[in-house]
């Protein structure tokens, strides 16, 4: 389930743009990525199967709740072609508000370099919101 | 840089968020459910008009913390998504530190943001460490 997401200096410099950022960080050769960039690898380069369709989640009712980036050092730059491999996290469950099951999981997206280090984590968080127990009407 | 426990960065408004603002984030994240963009289809599944993208908001909110402390030493940048954003809000990001911790690259300032719209609510709150 892994795929290759090379890091563009071009696309950093269109996502920093898009975010309002004048950063010199990410506009030269060696640009860094932004904080949040690597939401574009599954979008260009992901291969259409994601962990989060194992999850049997009714898609009416998932919201995106969160997610989180760790750089285990300077994050990735233009030129590097990195390896993704998202696979399912941990999973747990809540009572909703008003009723019913609320269904959380994650989904844990390692990316590493072409040494096989381990260079960037991203946490994707997605919820299946509570179906009240009793449908009215 | 000196960096301690209880700083908080200028405050930084975004916006008004425009429909240009919110596809050009779409085109360049590569996210284009319709919901987002697709007036037609906002209005036909029950919403007054399009919304923004909780990562667009999590995007501008990163910009506003990599302008303080750094693009190159950021470690960690975690958001969950609260309010939705709708074109014509002005958004408000203010951070502050709350704490300074050891690590194998030295110290890290960890940081509490907080991206508002200008109703007061919090549309979303992130939380991301620096090494400083």
């Amino acid at each position: 389930m892994s795929f290759e997401v090379p890091i563009e200096r071009g696309k950093i410099r269109e996502f920093a743009r898009a975010a309002y950022s004048q950063n010199p960080a990410y506009d030269s050769p060696g640009a860094v990525i932004p904080p949040t960039f690597l939401t574009t690898a599954a979008n260009f380069w992901g291969d259409g199967t994601h962990p989060a369709s194992q999850l049997g989640f009714e898609l009416a009712r998932v919201l995106h709740g969160g997610e989180e980036y760790e750089f285990f050092g300077r994050p990735p730059h233009a030129g590097q072609t990195l390896t993704a491999s998202p696979r399912l996290g941990e999973r747990w469950e809540k009572e909703g508000k008003r009723g019913g099951v609320m269904r959380f999981a994650k989904i844990v997206t390692e990316y590493r370099d072409a040494a096989g280090s381990l260079v960037a984590e991203q946490r994707t968080t997605v919820i299946e919101t509570a179906k009240p127990p009793k449908q009215e009407g | 840089m000196g960096v301690s426990v209880g700083d908080v960065a200028e405050p930084r408004t975004f916006g008004p968020v425009t429909r240009t603002d919110i596809v050009r984030y779409a085109g360049a994240s590569g996210d284009f459910n319709p919901i987002h963009h697709d007036e037609t289809f906002a209005t036909a599944a029950g919403f007054p008009t399009v919304f923004s993208i909780g990562m667009y908001q999590a995007a501008l909110l990163a910009t506003y913390a990599t302008d303080w402390l750094g693009a190159e030493t950021i470690r960690r940048f975690t958001v969950r998504f609260s309010d939705q954003v709708w074109p014509g809000d002005v958004l408000t990001c203010s951070g502050r530190v709350v704490g300074i911790e050891p690590s194998e690259e030295g110290p890290t300032a960890e940081v509490e943001l907080t991206c508002t719209r200008q109703t007061g609510a919090t549309a979303i709150a992130a939380t991301a460490a620096f090494v400083i």
